[in-house]
């Protein structure tokens, strides 16, 4: 339904471009622009139909403001090449010319005429991504930003999980962005612009996956000590793929009653303050909800692999790998911390 | 030579021979931090800012360290963030505001023909209040702490967005110094706006219309009446920062129902108009550089005022073109794009007109001039970037990017560094009597020109590869490794370069060639007077007929009054 806002410059404008922006490697850029190499963020290998549009509308401008460059810049080579003062110069001054009323008026009604052609194209995008209606069978994601990791709630399905986004492919996505604290941004480049969450400010945006794969991104708003290590990962589902992942979510947490040891740690311990396990007695909703835990492949918002090691290493002390996230070392025996990992690595 | 009628001070020698008097180093000190002498100001100015350059520029380098490979684990993430917050705020508010205004105290009222600016005591005021406001900054290196468990400098982002400034989320005094410096700092510059704005308007002598003005000039009567309508809000909206965080206000605390928002809008409607506050200055030295070392008139005196006043009114409009990602309705992006899209207009025009100067001129490749050449290429591009940023869809993938980073750098050390820098090797001359090693400018400027390029050159790509800026460290395996090691390596040519110059500002200072009044041949009245000039400037008043009045006095068959309207 959105192709009617697909929004295009000229089929040969765009290939010129892309012929352009293949060189570019060539000034250093690994390949990070070849086709489809999902997981490296790039602004020009869109996979959404606003960042398409975005991309049509960027090789436009680049067009244009290419086209003045090359103009003027070789005027000014060409000047300053032309009308070197030479060796064998008499020092004789050059004519004096003061001005030229004709000129003027020239090279300011081109730029107003340029001005127009630019505003126009934009609008016409700014009207098609921002105002384009919500499909009846959009998606709801709630994404909650915090010092400094991602929450995502899918209200209509009963899921919250962190950090690690899951919607299916091809269907349009809502994401409705609040924070809990200070400003964030989310930006995935390959699924669209950023948007930024701001507290009392909720904001929107959507996305409409075209194809599946894992995008990276990550905080685009200056939030704090740890802004760099807000990582986010998006996962493009096909849709059975995302319906099993949706089945798995719902569950309440697994009971083993081979990890009771660390389950009692966690639930003695102040863990359940801040973090979650839908079906037991944590309820904290400060950190992120771990009922699934293991069903990511990161912790720490993106910033170390989901591993036993791993979690060892950051329960112990989360400095180990983002030396201002908020989670404290909470001083726990090495026996506790095994048992507790051993309870988490449960949480399928 | 019947229509000359400019008396110049240096030809008809009214000037005292100066009297070499020992006084202690007391008795020295003692005279520069009294003095109400505009030409000391400036130059007390203009040290102050290259002493903060180059620590703002360390602090650029140590970024770049950290950020020259993944993972490095050279900076804490704290100490980075104080990094980028002091360096930001530093060249704004240390660096770029103060050399400017103390290039506009030292040249003004010489370039007018006055004998000192209108209220030489604010002056001396505005610059005290300057300097203990970059002072105030800096002591909280050892006075503050920031968020949690950090060290002492602000780490808020020079733009400070609510409510990390608040004092749950910013603890400590770090912040309170940050707002507080940059209150003291701005009354000094509004003192200085002041100052120049009644200079210029009533200063003037005889001859010397408005429209007869040197650009420079011109375009710090601009700048000073934009700085008045924009340091205000800035001002007021550290005030209600500073009413939030100690007396309960609720302005931007979001957890008491305030708005982030609103500090944003109060931010750039400073922070917008501030980016040509900075840039206006350098228009005028290139101005006033490119037709001497072309040899013509400059092209289109009127249509320059014009775009210059044009610029300042624009700006006023633009603000919201920062806050493309913060969920403003279309209309509103709409308006913002369109608005940002007209600065283009008259920037453009200046541009032609430098160019349209160099056309059939006899091009003398000394080094202000390199600065200047270098300064139009620059300046081309990072307009353009500028429009690229204004498509507001595409500014939502470019917003907080690293691309955002290279176009402001490229307008704020693209532009403004690289004119400062011909404005001192064109003014030196004028200020110390000696010329600066050309040899050594020439180092200067190549190493600097190609460091530039290298540095930010290279950022744009960056952005396009999803890197955002305030970032203390990224992650291997995001494609970005090279692209940052090469910035880094750009970065340190660039120290290397600023290292050169320091010394060549040492060096030439004590063994430079004498100058003498005029030794670039040029055509405005500074140049008129001896070098240093004599602390009232002209021995008589000068009078003028025409924008150029050397180039009249100079060649009395073909004088500029003929041609002029």
């Amino acid at each position: 339904m959105k192709s009617t806002f697909r929004a295009h410059g000229p089929r040969a404008i765009r290939l010129s471009f892309l012929l352009a922006v293949s060189l570019l490697p060539a000034c250093g850029a690994p390949a990070a622009w070849a086709d489809a190499p999902q997981s490296l963020p790039n602004i020009f290998s869109p996979s959404t139909t606003p960042a398409h549009s975005i991309m049509g509308l960027s090789f436009f401008v680049l067009l244009i403001t290419g086209s003045i460059f090359v103009v003027v810049g070789g005027l000014l080579c060409y000047a300053v090449v032309r009308f070197r003062a030479r060796d064998n110069d008499d020092n004789s001054e050059p004519a004096q010319i003061y001005g030229s009323t004709q000129v003027e008026l020239a090279w300011t009604v081109i730029p107003i005429l340029i001005v127009v052609v630019l505003f126009l194209t934009t609008a016409r995008i700014i009207f098609a991504i921002q105002d384009a209606p919500k499909p009846a069978d959009a998606l709801d994601v709630t994404v909650v930003g915090h010092q400094f990791w991602w929450e995502f709630r899918y209200p209509s399905l009963g899921i919250v999980t962190a950090n690690e986004l899951h919607v299916p492919v091809t269907t349009v996505s809502y994401l409705h962005l609040l924070s809990a604290d200070v400003d964030h941004s989310f930006w995935v480049p390959q699924l669209g612009g950023k948007t930024d969450l701001i507290p009392n400010h909720p904001n929107d945006m959507w996305i409409d996956p075209h194809q599946t794969g894992v995008f990276l991104g990550q905080c685009a708003q200056f939030c704090g000590v740890e802004h760099a290590k807000m990582l986010l990962r998006v996962y493009v589902d096909t849709p059975a793929q995302f319906a099993e992942w949706v089945k798995l979510q719902q569950q309440p947490g697994v009971q083993d009653a081979s990890v009771a040891a660390g389950r009692h740690v966690f639930e003695t311990q102040a863990c359940t303050n801040c973090h979650a396990v839908a079906g037991t007695a944590a309820l904290g909703t400060f950190g992120p909800d771990l009922t699934h835990l293991m069903s990511r492949t990161t912790i720490a918002s993106g910033a170390a692999a989901n591993t036993p090691a791993n979690l060892h290493a950051w329960i112990e002390n989360p400095d180990h790998f983002k030396s201002g996230a908020l989670m404290p070392a909470m001083q726990l025996s090495d026996e506790q911390i095994d048992q507790l990992v051993a309870y988490l690595d449960t949480l399928h | 030579m019947a229509d000359q009628t400019l008396p110049i001070a240096g030809t008809l020698d009214l000037t005292p021979p100066r009297i070499e008097e020992r006084v202690s180093v007391l008795e020295w000190l003692h005279g520069w931090v009294i003095t109400v002498d505009h030409k000391r100001l400036g130059i007390l100015y203009v040290v102050y800012s290259i002493v903060f350059l180059l620590v703002g520029g360390v602090e650029a380098l140590l970024i770049r360290i950290q950020l020259a490979v993944p993972n490095s684990h050279f900076l804490a993430p704290e100490f980075y963030n104080e990094m980028f917050t002091m360096h930001g705020t530093t060249m704004v508010f240390l660096v770029g505001m103060p050399i400017l205004f103390g290039f506009a105290n030292y040249l003004v009222p010489l370039m007018i023909g006055a004998r000192d600016m209108a209220y030489p005591r604010l002056n001396a005021f505005s610059f005290w209040l300057t300097a203990f406001g970059g002072m105030l900054l800096y002591y909280s290196f050892i006075g503050g702490f920031g968020l949690y468990g950090m060290g002492a400098a602000p780490d808020v982002g020079w733009w400070a967005y609510a409510p990390l400034t608040a004092k749950a989320f910013s603890p400590g005094h770090a912040t309170d110094y940050w707002a507080l410096a940059l209150i003291v700092s701005g009354f000094g510059t509004l003192g200085t706006a002041i100052n120049v704005i009644a200079t210029t308007l009533s200063m003037r002598c005889r001859g010397m219309t408005l429209m007869r003005m040197p650009l420079f000039v011109w375009l710090m009567l601009v700048v000073s009446g934009l700085t008045l309508v924009t340091i205000t809000p800035l001002t007021a909206a550290q005030i209600m920062l500073v009413i939030d965080r100690y007396l309960g206000g609720h302005f931007f605390d979001t957890q008491a129902g305030g708005s982030a928002v609103v500090w944003m809008h109060f931010f750039w409607i400073f922070g917008h108009p501030e980016v040509y506050v900075l840039v206006m200055p350098v228009f005028g030295v290139a101005s006033e550089i490119i037709p001497v070392f072309s040899r013509k008139a400059i092209f289109g005196y009127p249509a320059m005022v014009a775009a210059s006043v044009g610029i300042a009114f624009v700006s006023l409009g633009v603000w919201a073109h920062h806050m493309f990602t913060v969920g403003m309705t279309s209309v509103g992006n709409t308006f913002f794009a369109l608005s940002t899209m007209l600065v283009g207009i008259p920037t453009g025009i200046k541009i032609f007109n430098w160019v349209a100067t160099l056309w059939g001129g006899k091009i003398r490749f000394r080094v202000p001039m390199l600065f200047c050449i270098a300064f139009i290429f620059q300046f081309l591009l990072a307009g353009l970037t500028g429009i690229m940023l204004s498509a507001a869809p595409w500014n939502w993938q470019l917003h907080n990017s690293y691309f955002v980073i290279a176009h402001f750098h490229y307008v704020l050390v693209g532009a403004i560094v690289f004119n400062i820098f011909a404005a001192i090797y064109y003014w030196y001359p004028k200020v110390t009597g000696r010329m600066m090693s050309e040899t050594l400018g020439k180092w200067h400027f190549w190493l600097f020109f190609i460091g530039f390029h290298i540095t930010f050159d290279t950022m744009h790509f960056l952005g396009f590869m999803g890197m955002p800026r305030s970032i203390y460290t990224y992650e291997p395996d995001r494609g970005w490794n090279h692209l940052n090691m090469i910035i880094s390596i750009g970065g340190m040519i660039q120290g290397i370069a600023v290292l050169i110059f320091a010394w060549n500002l040492i060096h030439s200072y004590l063994r430079g060639k004498e100058a003498g009044n005029d030794p670039w041949d040029a055509w405005t009245l500074e140049w008129s007077t001896p070098s240093p000039p004599p602390v009232y400037n002209f021995s008589a008043d000068p009078e003028v007929r025409s924008r150029r009045p050397l180039w009249d006095l100079k060649h009395p068959d073909d004088p500029d009054w003929k041609y002029e309207q």
